[in-house]
This record gives structure tokens, C-alpha cells and sequence, in this order.
């Protein structure tokens, strides 16, 4: 059971995966921020092609090649669509205070880290040391979709989250059964579709899809 | 066999609305449909009676006393909702507020929400209940945003947002959750089905169900609109078409409670210190205090409904952290009877709101002088969801405070007083409501005399007087819960 290169580029894929969402946390350019999400989803591939290199799992090589069709290939075409069609290329969103949300991210890390240490000693899998980094992911991923005030930047968040998923999955488990795996990449396919629709759909009576009372509620 | 029709019924009613919703007869059809599925839902409940555990689907799906209760209730819920459906949406077409393209939206995703329900209920996989958990929420967000209002466009989007980042949490819950249970049962579909965890629950890991259940906690918390996850709620009610808040509260609610009552069974038995039920009592009863002083100064009057449904569910899941056979019981009466009531007040509130033109509480107003049928309907419901005898939430939540005098008794007076509160802001409101002279500026409606005598008729007939297959299934129903190996 003892892959040290495999384990070695694990590591380096899953360091890459949490700058990705460091470097969404921050970016101000939408259109970028689809870019950041292609690379996640690059890294993601591979990672899950490496773990099942490394541990035999046949089906994780199937992951693998579908989590390429959708967030590498499906998805972005469809992203970049919609920011095309609704004229958001240049769109810049104002980010507030960065290095606020860049430290509360660290301390998600080392967080997530904590949280993580009894798991990583119980599991068994090649990337186990990984199981930290997924959880990061996640929990960076829910910060920005709180910090972020465009609909456009928040679904990036979403996706992004959901990345964080599939790496912990993977890194944990050997990823979750293939029924779950499917009816999930099902409803992130199904999801973004129907909210691609109802972009277009609400573009005149929701100014440049702003949003900042996402915690409030309308007081009457 | 007869689950297979719990499922198709209602998809392809979604399938036939997509492109036929539009018509004259689908107001009808859609009712037909959730008739049928309702029947079906008695023989499931038949099924259980004989066997107690029935499966399907190799084992992906299944029967059990647990969520048969609450597949009836989606049946009756849905049936009487598409009945009040059918004159509510005559009225928003001739007010020319739908269009076709909204009805055909409308009606395919009405059964869709009910589609998922079934599936989410159904399913033995907590993977594919989370998955069907997942297509509610969406479903559910394009039924929000029907009216294309910048109101209603951003409640739904917010619900969209805020849930899709909350459920991630509890996938993250299932991942700790299929952790702990692989290296018992193994890789593979099985280590996820409830019906097998329920089986080695001892053997599970504490740790792993503890940090397993935290994260289910969250997602799911978000979901029943638990303080303070419950941003999305109220938004979400007023600005949906009235038949989507009556099945949002009467309905979605409770799968979303049901699935932590799932893994709140799984955690308890390996977690020590009733951790899982400190943690509910903790959220429940939070919820329950910000939702009672969140009442007074509402002016929507769907509004003010959603946050006493935020103190209802708050008041079911302090039942389930109470734990034990007494008030599990009393917590799943409570849910009942809940979804009962508040959709009966939501299809009365509705019609009014219609016939008004307008949600604002103090322009709304003369409903006896129209109707004394309808008016007293109102106060009634009213009654019956401040928990006044003989209704049925006045013996569930008598049943719950019995439990917590007797093992929290300071928990007890702060729900006594957050209820008498409760009492007192939804009375005020519905009297003025009820009250006063017809306003000048009125609309056609129609009255949904149906829905909302069978709601209010079984309400006081299982208030009065529980038939004691209904007690006996609920006891026992509580009782394999709670017991411990």
C-alpha cells in the first residue's frame, strides 16, 4: 500500500484545490472566476484519477472522466454562455474587505484540520491526509457564497462547494455509490441548467442580478 | 409494486403538465392526480400494518412505520391543496397573473415537489433521500419565483442559495456518515441503507456519528428553518403562489425534519451524553423564542404564518431532543397535526388575501361580513393553531409539556410562556382580520369549502378523541425509535 509518488502529487493537487478557493475568495472579475472553476475542476479530475490509480478502484477512473465532461467541458461552456448572453464579461464585483475574508479562511483551514485529525487516523484510503483539505474546501467555498454579492460569483460559490464534496468523498471513501454520485451530478446539471433559464428569465425585473440582503429578510 | 405508483404517479402528472398545464382541465387533472395518490398512499400504510418493514428496488427503497405516517399526511396534504389549488388558480388567471407558460410551469412543478417528497420518503438510501431533498429545493424555488416579481425572483433565489449551501453541509454529514458505516458493512449501495445502518448502529464509530451527525444537523437544520438558518422562510412563503406556502409548510418541513430524525436514530446509539439531543433541544428551542417575538410585527399576513411555522417545527424538533417513547410521540403528533393546520390556514389566509387584493394584515378585513361560514373558519384555524382544544395541537402539545415537566421543568415554563405569547399576536391578528366592514376594493373568489372543512373537521375529530389505531401506530412507531440495544 505504499504510493509515494502518487500520495506526493495527491498533496500537490489538493494544495492547488485550496488556493483555487482562496483565489475565489478574492477575485473581482467574474470572468475569472469561471476560469478559477475550470482549473478546479481540472484538479479535481486528476485527483480522482490518481487515487484510482494509486488504490485500484476502477470505478474512481470513471469519476474521473465524468468529472472532466462536466466541470471541464460541459459546465464552463454553459457558464461562458451566460455571461456572454447577459453581457457580464467586464462585470467587476466589489469585494469587501479581503484580507477580513482571507484570514476567517485561514482559520477555516486549520478548522477543518482539527476537525479532520480523528478521521484521518481511522481511514484507509491512499489520500487520507487529504480528508482536511476537502473539508476546507467546503467550508471556504460556503464563505464565498456569504461574501459574495452577484448571483453569477454566488453559483460559482455553490459549484465550487460541491467540488469540495466530491474531493472529500473521494479522499475519505473512494468517492460514495454510484447511485448517489449520479443523482447528485444529476441535480448540479438539472440546477444550473433551470437557473441558466431563470437568469435570462429575470434579467428586466432584477437589475444586473445584485444581492445583498441574502441574510436579511423583508420586514413586513 | 404499489410504491412504484407512489413514485409514477406524480412524475409523470409533471411530465403530461409540461406541456399540457396550460389547459382548461389541468386545475382537475392535477387534483385527479393527487387523489390517486393518495389512495395509494392508504395501501402503503395497508402494507406496513401487515408487515411492518416492506422493501423495493433491491432494497433502495422501503416501507416502514416511520415514514408511512408521513407519506399519508403528503398524500392528504397534496389532495387537499390541489383542490384549493383549482379555484386559486382560476381566480390568478382571470386577475391575469399567470399566463400558459406559467400554469404549464405551475401545475408540472407542483407534482414535481410531490414527486420528490414520495422519493425522499420512500427512500432507504440516506444518499438518494438526500438527492430527492436536493430536487424539493430546486423544484420548490421555481414555484417561489412564479410570479416574476423582483420580490418573489429574490426569495426564490436566496432559498435557492442559502439551502443548496446548507444541504452541502449535510452531504458532507452523509460522507462522515458512509465513513463510518463501509468499514462495517463494507463498500458499496448497501452501507447507506438506513434499514442495514439501523442494524449495527452500535458498531459505528462515536466520533465519526457525532461530527456525522453535526453536519446532517446543519444541512438538515437549514431546511426545517431552524434559528438561525431559517433567513430563507419567511421570504419564501410570502412570495410564492398560496398553494406552494401551504405544502412548503405542511409538507417540505417535515421531510426535511424527518431525514434528521433519521440520523438522529443512527447517532444515538453510539453517541454518549444524548449529545444529539441537547443540540435539537438547544435549536428548537431557540427557534421557538425568535419566532414567538418575531409574530408581533409582522404585517404580511403570510409572513406572520411562516414564522409560527418556524415556531412549530421549533417546538417538534425540542420534542425530538427530549427524547424518549412519550415525547417522540408527542413530536411526531405535533408535526401532524402542524401540517394539518397550517395548511388549512394558509388556503384560508390565501382566499382572503385574494379576495382583498392585498397581504397587509390591516387592510385586510370584513371577512364575516362577507361570509360568516368563512370568517369563523378563519378563527377556528386560528384557534386550532394556538394549540386551543379541542384541536389536535392541543394534545400534542399538551402531551410534550407533560414530558418536559417532568425532565426540564424550567424548559417547560419558557414554552408554556413563548405559547401563550403565540396565542396572543395570532388571535389579535385574525380577529382584526375577521372583523369590520367589507373593504371597498374587493375581488372574486372562491372559497375553498372543501380543503378546509375536511382539514378542521379531522383536526377536532383526532383532538378530541385519537382512534386508537392512530395512538397505537404512533406509540409503536415512537417506541422502535427510541429503544436502545
Amino acid at each position: 500500500m505504499h504510493h509515494p509518488f502518487e500520495q506526493s502529487l495527491i498533496g500537490l493537487l489538493g494544495g492547488l484545490l485550496l488556493l483555487t478557493v482562496f483565489a475565489m475568495l478574492s477575485i473581482r472579475r467574474i470572468f475569472s472566476m469561471i476560469r478559477i472553476f475550470v482549473l478546479q475542476g481540472l484538479i479535481l479530475s486528476a485527483s480522482t484519477l490518481t487515487v484510482g490509480l494509486a488504490s485500484g478502484e476502477r470505478h474512481l477512473l470513471f469519476e474521473a472522466a465524468f468529472t472532466f465532461v462536466l466541470k471541464v467541458v460541459a459546465l464552463p461552456v454553459l457558464l461562458f454562455h451566460l455571461i456572454r448572453r447577459l453581457r457580464l464579461r467586464g462585470d467587476v464585483e466589489v469585494v469587501l474587505n479581503v484580507p477580513i475574508t482571507m484570514v476567517t479562511g485561514i482559520f477555516l483551514v486549520i478548522f477543518s484540520y482539527a476537525v479532520a485529525s480523528p478521521l484521518v487516523r481511522m481511514a484507509m484510503t491512499v489520500s487520507r491526509g487529504l480528508i482536511g483539505v476537502g473539508l476546507a474546501t467546503i467550508l471556504l467555498s460556503f464563505l464565498v457564497v456569504l461574501t459574495r454579492r452577484k448571483a453569477m460569483t454566488q453559483v460559482m460559490g455553490l459549484l465550487s462547494l460541491e467540488n469540495g464534496l466530491l474531493f472529500s468523498a473521494t479522499n475519505a471513501t473512494y468517492g460514495m455509490p454510484m447511485i448517489v454520485e449520479l443523482g447528485v451530478a444529476l441535480d448540479v446539471l438539472v440546477g444550473t441548467l433551470l437557473f441558466g433559464v431563470f437568469f435570462f428569465q429575470i434579467r428586466d425585473s432584477f437589475e444586473k442580478l445584485d444581492l445583498e440582503r441574502l441574510e436579511r429578510t423583508w420586514e413586513d | 409494486m404499489d410504491i412504484f405508483f407512489a413514485l409514477t404517479i406524480p412524475l409523470s402528472s409533471a411530465a403530461l403538465f409540461s406541456v399540457r398545464g396550460h389547459r382548461s382541465w389541468a386545475p382537475a387533472a392535477n387534483a385527479v392526480s393527487a387523489f390517486l395518490l393518495f389512495g395509494v398512499s392508504l395501501v402503503l400504510a395497508a402494507h406496513v400494518a401487515l408487515e411492518h418493514t416492506v422493501r423495493a428496488f433491491s432494497d433502495q427503497l422501503f416501507l416502514d412505520p416511520l415514514n408511512v405516517i408521513f407519506i399519508v399526511l403528503t398524500g392528504l396534504v397534496s389532495l387537499t391543496t390541489a383542490l384549493y389549488s383549482v379555484g386559486y388558480i382560476r381566480i390568478e388567471t382571470a386577475n391575469g397573473r399567470l399566463g400558459p407558460g406559467s400554469l404549464r410551469l405551475y401545475h408540472s412543478l407542483f407534482q414535481m415537489v410531490i414527486f420528490s417528497m414520495m422519493l425522499g420518503l420512500l427512500s432507504n438510501n440516506l444518499g438518494l433521500l438526500w438527492v430527492a431533498l436536493e430536487t424539493a429545493t430546486l423544484s420548490n424555488a421555481f414555484l417561489i419565483s412564479l410570479y416574476r416579481t423582483p420580490k418573489s425572483v429574490e426569495a426564490a433565489w436566496k432559498y435557492f442559495v442559502l439551502l443548496g449551501a446548507g444541504i452541502a453541509q449535510a452531504f458532507f454529514g452523509l460522507i462522515l456518515l458512509y465513513f463510518a458505516a463501509e468499514r462495517e458493512l463494507g463498500p458499496g449501495g448497501n452501507a447507506l441503507l438506513w434499514t442495514e445502518l439501523f442494524r449495527i448502529k452500535s458498531h459505528l464509530d462515536p466520533t465519526v456519528m457525532s461530527l456525522s451527525f453535526l453536519f446532517f444537523f446543519v444541512g438538515f437544520g437549514t431546511k426545517v428553518g431552524l434559528v438561525p438558518l431559517h433567513g430563507w422562510l419567511p421570504d419564501a412563503h410570502a412570495e410564492g403562489p398560496t398553494p406552494a406556502s401551504a405544502i412548503l409548510s405542511g409538507l417540505l418541513l417535515n421531510l426535511a425534519l424527518y431525514a434528521l430524525l433519521r440520523v438522529k436514530v443512527l447517532a444515538d446509539a453510539v453517541v454518549g451524553g444524548n449529545m444529539t439531543g441537547h443540540v435539537l433541544l438547544a435549536f428548537g428551542f431557540l427557534s421557538v423564542v425568535v419566532a414567538v417575538f418575531s409574530l408581533r410585527k409582522r404585517n404580511d399576513v403570510k409572513r406572520l404564518f411562516s414564522y409560527s411555522s418556524i415556531e412549530h417545527m421549533g417546538i417538534a424538533t425540542v420534542g425530538f431532543g427530549v427524547g424518549g417513547e412519550a415525547a417522540t410521540m408527542a413530536a411526531l403528533l405535533h408535526i401532524t397535526f402542524h401540517s394539518l393546520t397550517k395548511s388549512c390556514v394558509f388556503f384560508l389566509v390565501g382566499t382572503a388575501s385574494q379576495y382583498c387584493r392585498t397581504q397587509k394584515i390591516p387592510e385586510i378585513r370584513g371577512l364575516i361580513a362577507r361570509s360568516p361560514f368563512w370568517g369563523w373558519a378563519l378563527v377556528f384555524a386560528g384557534l386550532a393553531l394556538v394549540g386551543m382544544p379541542p384541536f389536535g395541537l392541543f394534545s400534542s402539545e399538551f402531551l410534550l409539556l407533560r414530558e418536559l415537566v417532568r425532565t426540564y421543568p424550567g424548559l417547560a415554563a419558557l414554552l408554556l410562556m413563548s405559547l401563550s405569547v403565540a396565542f396572543g399576536v395570532i388571535l389579535k391578528r385574525i380577529l382584526s382580520m375577521v372583523g369590520g366592514d367589507i373593504p371597498p376594493d374587493t375581488a372574486e373568489t372562491v372559497f375553498p369549502k372543501t380543503p378546509v372543512l375536511l382539514h378542521l373537521a379531522l383536526l377536532a375529530v383526532l383532538g378530541i378523541g385519537i382512534p386508537s389505531l392512530i395512538w397505537i401506530w404512533f406509540q409503536k412507531t415512537a417506541q422502535y425509535l427510541t429503544i436502545l440495544p
